[in-house]
């Protein structure tokens, strides 16, 4: 237990803040997911076939290729990126982004392939007559889509958002190879220094289950919220 | 753009590909069966059975993947009295470890679909079953098991894709899987769009191909209910 102990001479504290990166990362993730899934779901929803095609090839292949390959991308070739960018731009320093933005902007691009489909999904069972019924009503296609189309999207789609939510969490463990300190970062960090793997690891397993345990109890709350009145 | 490295590298991470398909269907082979075991543990009406069959599935679906690789690999060689025993053969090698790990893990995906699976066949087929004088065995093997195959093949055809991107996670414990080789090349040559071309090229064949033969399943073995 004294391996737990807050302070100096245990992990506890440094366990602690591991979490909350985690947590951290997990929810800028998922928030870049949805600006993703904003761009994509018209995309794969538009009657045109370029724009359908373009959508499709982004949550194709984004769920097609291993979660690390798509770090190691952006780990590799994420300061490139920019650097040829800003070559454009007459800018030649060298430009090192941080851990925490290739991590979430990775995992975010991951977990925005499964949010797209998921609000494809949502919209594409809504009843047609809800949109004329709409339109109908004279309400112009911005109250259409927020008062109307994003309510029941939304009771639509809760449930499926939180297994995104539980991969995009489970996915976080992934940004460890890149050396960002969360749960699995610190637990390795940790294991190498006191030669005790198996307790660090199960902890971290711990931790895990707990924040999916807290997160589900959460979500489930929001659950009930949106489907008032079914 | 460096052609030529993405025409070199090919050869190399076609190679490597071997190994990811070797740990995939080995992991999935074992999974499968795994599954079906923890399958018909929930079902049980022992409240015990059932909670540790439940346990089982939730513990390995709420953590991630990374983490169960690192307690297998690192962690069970801590124990010394593991060491002496003939498990050791097998926990020293991270091949297998990976495999112990994933076959641990798509088997709870699997027993969690399998469930699913048994609980949606209609009471009535059971019955018709059990009034033609089938014993319960035999409706069992052949009534239970070949519907629930069937109903669960869509979602069993994500969880084998969902697997195959599991099995990158082996690069991590020193293996030289597909996307190990893939990284290994871009940290040597640090063009990494090229390499990521060209090994996601390859992870999107496999999903392609997967998808069309599950397809292809569902279609043969459909039937009107």
């Amino acid at each position: 237990m004294e391996l737990l102990a807050f302070g100096k001479t245990g992990w506890g504290d440094e366990l602690f803040y591991a979490t909350l990166m985690t947590i951290a990362v997990s929810i800028t993730a998922m928030l870049v997911g949805f600006f993703f899934a904003l761009i994509f779901t018209p995309l794969k929803l538009s009657k045109y076939k370029t724009l359908n095609l373009v959508g499709n090839f982004y949550t194709t292949v984004i769920r097609g290729v291993p979660e690390l390959l798509v770090i190691y991308l952006f780990f590799f070739g994420g300061s490139g990126a920019i650097m040829y960018v800003a070559s454009i731009f007459g800018y030649y320093e060298y430009i090192e982004i941080n851990a925490f933005i290739t991590g979430s902007m990775a995992i975010g691009i991951i977990s925005g392939a499964y949010s797209t489909e998921v609000f494809r999904g949502a919209i594409q069972s809504i009843d047609k007559g809800q949109f004329e019924a709409a339109k109908v009503l004279g309400i112009n296609k911005f109250g259409q889509f927020y008062k109307i189309i994003l309510p029941q999207m939304l009771r639509l789609a809760i449930p499926n958002l939180s297994n995104v939510w539980q991969i995009t969490l489970k996915d976080t463990s992934l940004i460890s190879v890149t050396g960002l300190v969360e749960i699995m970062r610190q637990s390795y960090i940790a294991a190498g220094s006191t030669r005790d793997p198996l307790f660090f690891y199960s902890f971290a397993a711990v931790l895990y289950l707990l924040l999916t345990y807290v997160s589900m109890k959460l979500i489930n709350k929001l659950e009930v919220r949106y489907s008032r009145g079914y | 753009m460096d052609f030529e490295l993405m025409i070199t590298s090919f050869p190399k991470l076609l190679g490597a590909t071997v190994v990811t398909l070797k740990l995939l269907s080995a992991s999935l082979f074992f999974g499968l069966f795994l599954g079906l075991f923890f399958a018909i543990l929930r079902l049980n009406k022992n409240i015990f059975i059932n909670k540790f069959a439940y346990g089982y599935s939730y513990i390995f679906r709420g953590t991630p993947l990374l983490v169960q690789i690192f307690i297998i690999y690192f962690g069970l060689g801590q124990i010394e009295y593991l060491r002496t025993t003939f498990l050791w053969v097998i926990l020293k090698e991270p091949y297998w470890c990976a495999i112990i790990a994933f076959t641990l893990n798509t088997g709870a995906y699997t027993s969690e679909i399998l469930r699913s699976a048994f609980q949606t066949i209609k009471p009535g087929i059971i019955e018709a079953g059990k009034s033609l004088g089938i014993s319960n065995k035999i409706i069992f093997y052949k009534i239970q098991i070949p519907i629930a195959i069937r109903q669960s093949l869509p979602a069993y055809g994500n969880e084998i894709i969902l697997m195959m991107k599991g099995t990158s996670l082996a690069s991590t414990v020193t293996l030289m899987d597909l996307t190990g080789v893939a990284k290994y090349i871009i940290s040597t040559t640090f063009k990494p769009i090229e390499v990521f071309i060209v090994a996601g090229g390859i992870y999107l064949f496999m999903t392609f191909i997967i998808h069309n033969v599950i397809k292809y399943l569902e279609k043969k073995y459909s039937f009107q209910q």
